[in-house]
């Protein structure tokens, strides 16, 4: 059967298996459902926090990211999980006990005022609309491989598909079609690694593989492919730093903060019954979340070997471009691999130097897509890659609607604006949020600021400087007020934002960046997705500054703060999809 | 002031110090656990990491293992002991649920 039609039949599959999931639990009563089972089991909720976390960023990108920038992709690694120790630690189980709908409701009962909590949507909706830019950029991607056509073409047809998904029902069940979609992405991310694992070193467990000898030599798998490297002129694998140490170090907090204060995720916590629940479901969360993130650095350096070795099999031997193998082909057809003959001899030279080089394009995002396909893996798994990277893009990108649709028509319309309208309009208002949602990401996912993890990384930035610390003080101090925590938010908010936006564009369109993006301009060497962690130390600083020169909270919110620090009497856990109808 | 209120205060009065000491050990715990969190990360994995090169585990150099590696398996048992001395101390302060 030919790898086309494999594709259809198991992306085909998997996407019946989630129709049916979401039919089958909006079928029994809801209700029943949740409440008589009092809330999802930590392990069930940590698995559907997992598959909403994971998105097409760390499916499909980070692996390449690693590939390309060999120890300097470690930022994505350790900041994308790192997170989840603040997460579990200061947020999770106090936001259970809190025990509302969303995160800007909690922001605005914290700090007793209607303007943080749109202040809070604000920074909610900028931070949930630039992170899904990124998952539909994983989604054109996918689609444009999958479907043999060119990247704008696949991201018309996934942006059709997530609205049908998303706006049109999926919603409901959302969080057991995330355990199965969970369960398909992990899967079709830990086969071929095993396979190419095998392959390469002998060893099943990409883990150990990536540490281990290649077969039939004495020669470590890391040392060889330095050495490969090295000779072509790139940085060598393993000690290859992106930038400098200061930008290292503040990307990867910038990434953990952020991660701890990403809504989407945040939500997932008050679905538990007790709070002891949250600190079990955040651990079983980052366990399966670090299942996957834990293999990625063996499918990173397994990647880029074989891509070298297809190319040059052996030192100064070059592949005729006549001769390249059926994935270089499909590749090229969607535009994201590019060849150029520049010394018209028919060979294929791909080194460092860019003028000699005739790999002219390489996109990072193609690379675990293309992995199995150069391991020269059976058709099965290959099409199960795609299948992967779609539930990986899907999920995230429901949980993310979800959070935008939410805070738009629960806080904003009927917190704030138009506190009377009925339950239905709120509904219906709330599906035109996340249409208008997926519109504007799909326009910004043609013009795309970045690669995928790029365009998220921002999101981070963003989450990270305003969202983590008015959480963080509203729990553990009870001295910061409503003026404070607005200040401190604006203030982190604008400072990133103004930060990106000079470097990169006015939301991303480069031709409007009025500092040019480049080192020299930046401050202390920190480039703009990395600068989160400024706007939230500059958060903090002006929420403590602004409390302690205005009045205290008034008695009943220090109390609120008081109650939440315990973990005794937890109110009912929040039903997910009901928190759209509230 | 009858006995029973006073007995009364003296609840109200103990479960404010017993809801005290367990913040304090919570806090506790959550510092010293922050400070593995960055030890493993921040310190083994970006500002030492080229000493830590120096020294191999198999293929791998130990800077580059704690960065891509290491680093993630501690945070899992890093979440999984604050998990489990949480879920104690909540037993100990009678502030379970």
């Amino acid at each position: 059967m030919d790898l086309q039609t494999l594709t259809f039949i198991i992306v085909g599959i998997t996407f019946a298996v989630y129709v049916g999931i979401a039919f089958w639990a909006r079928a029994g009563s809801t209700h029943e459902f949740y409440v008589a089972g009092g809330g999802v089991h930590p392990v069930a909720n940590g698995m559907a926090t997992a598959a909403d976390w994971m998105s097409a960023a760390s499916f499909l990108s980070m692996a390449g990211l690693i590939a390309f920038y060999g120890y300097g992709g470690s930022v994505f690694l350790m900041g994308w999980t790192g997170g989840y120790v603040l997460l579990a630690m200061l947020l999770a189980p106090y936001l259970r006990k809190y025990g509302k709908f969303t995160v800007p409701e909690f922001i605005g009962d914290r700090y007793y005022s209607k303007a943080a909590r749109i202040v809070a949507v604000v920074c909610l909706i900028v931070a949930s609309v630039t992170y899904v830019i990124g998952q539909m950029k994983g989604v054109g991607v996918a689609f444009s491989r999958f479907l043999e056509v060119d990247y704008g073409t696949g991201l018309v047809v996934g942006m059709s598909i997530v609205f049908v998904y998303a706006v049109m029902g999926g919603m409901k069940g959302i969080t057991y079609t995330q355990i199965a979609q969970y369960c398909v992405l992990i899967f079709a991310y830990t086969i071929p690694a095993i396979f190419i694992s095998l392959q390469l070193t002998g060893n099943p467990i990409p883990q150990l593989g990536l540490g281990s000898t290649l077969t039939g030599s004495d020669t470590y798998l890391l040392d060889k492919l330095d050495l490969i490297v090295t000779d072509l002129g790139f940085d060598q694998y393993t000690t290859s730093a992106r930038l400098s140490t200061v930008n290292t170090f503040a990307y990867t907090l910038s990434l953990m903060i952020g991660t701890a204060g990403l809504p989407h995720v945040i939500i997932r916590f008050f679905t538990v019954k007790k709070v002891s629940d949250a600190r079990k479901s955040a651990f079983w969360a980052l366990v399966f979340i670090v299942i996957l993130y834990s293999t990625a650095p063996a499918v990173a350096a397994m990647a880029r070997l074989n891509l070298h070795q297809t190319i040059s099999p052996e030192a100064g031997q070059q592949l005729a471009y006549e001769d390249r193998p059926s994935w270089f082909k499909k590749w090229e057809k969607t535009g994201l691999l590019e060849f150029k003959d520049k010394n018209d001899d028919g060979l294929i030279t791909y080194t460092a130097d860019p003028a000699e080089n005739e790999m002219v394009k390489v996109d990072r995002d193609i690379m675990v897509l293309a992995n199995p396909e150069i391991a020269q893996l059976p058709n099965w798994v290959i099409a199960l890659v795609a299948a992967g990277g779609l539930a990986a893009a899907l999920s995230t990108a429901a949980g993310l609607l979800l959070a935008i649709a939410s805070a738009i028509s629960h806080d904003l319309l009927k917190g704030v604006l138009l506190p009377n309208i009925s339950e239905k309009q709120e509904l219906n208002a709330s599906r035109i949020a996340m249409a208008g949602a997926i519109a504007v990401a799909g326009y910004l996912g043609f013009n795309p600021p970045d690669f995928a993890a790029g365009t998220v990384a921002l999101a981070f930035g963003l989450a990270a400087s305003s969202i983590f610390p008015a959480l963080m003080m509203g729990i553990f101090s009870k001295r910061i007020n409503r003026e404070g925590a607005i200040a401190g938010m604006l203030t982190g908010l604008v400072i990133t934002l103004l930060y990106v936006f000079q470097h990169k564009g006015i939301m991303f369109v480069a031709s409007t960046s009025f500092l040019g993006d480049m080192p020299a301009n930046w401050f202390f060497g920190i480039e703009p997705n990395a600068f989160g962690v400024i706007g939230a130390v500059a958060n903090f600083a002006v929420a403590f500054a602004v409390s302690a020169v205005t009045k205290a909270p008034p008695q009943d919110v220090q109390d609120m703060v008081e109650e939440i620090r315990m973990p005794d009497h937890a109110g009912a856990p929040v039903e997910i999809e009901q928190s759209l109808d509230h | 002031m009858t006995a029973s209120s006073t007995n009364d205060l003296d609840i109200t009065k103990n479960l404010e110090n017993r809801k005290r000491a367990y913040w304090r050990a919570n806090v506790k715990l959550m510092l010293i656990l922050l400070c593995v969190w960055f030890v493993i990360s921040y310190l083994c994995g970006i500002l030492l990491v080229e000493q830590l090169n120096a020294i191999r585990i198999g293929g791998y150099k130990l800077g580059f293992w704690f960065a891509q590696q290491g680093s993630m398996y501690g945070f899992v048992v890093i979440v999984f002991i604050y998990s489990r001395r949480m879920s104690a101390l909540d037993k100990q302060f009678g502030l379970d649920d």
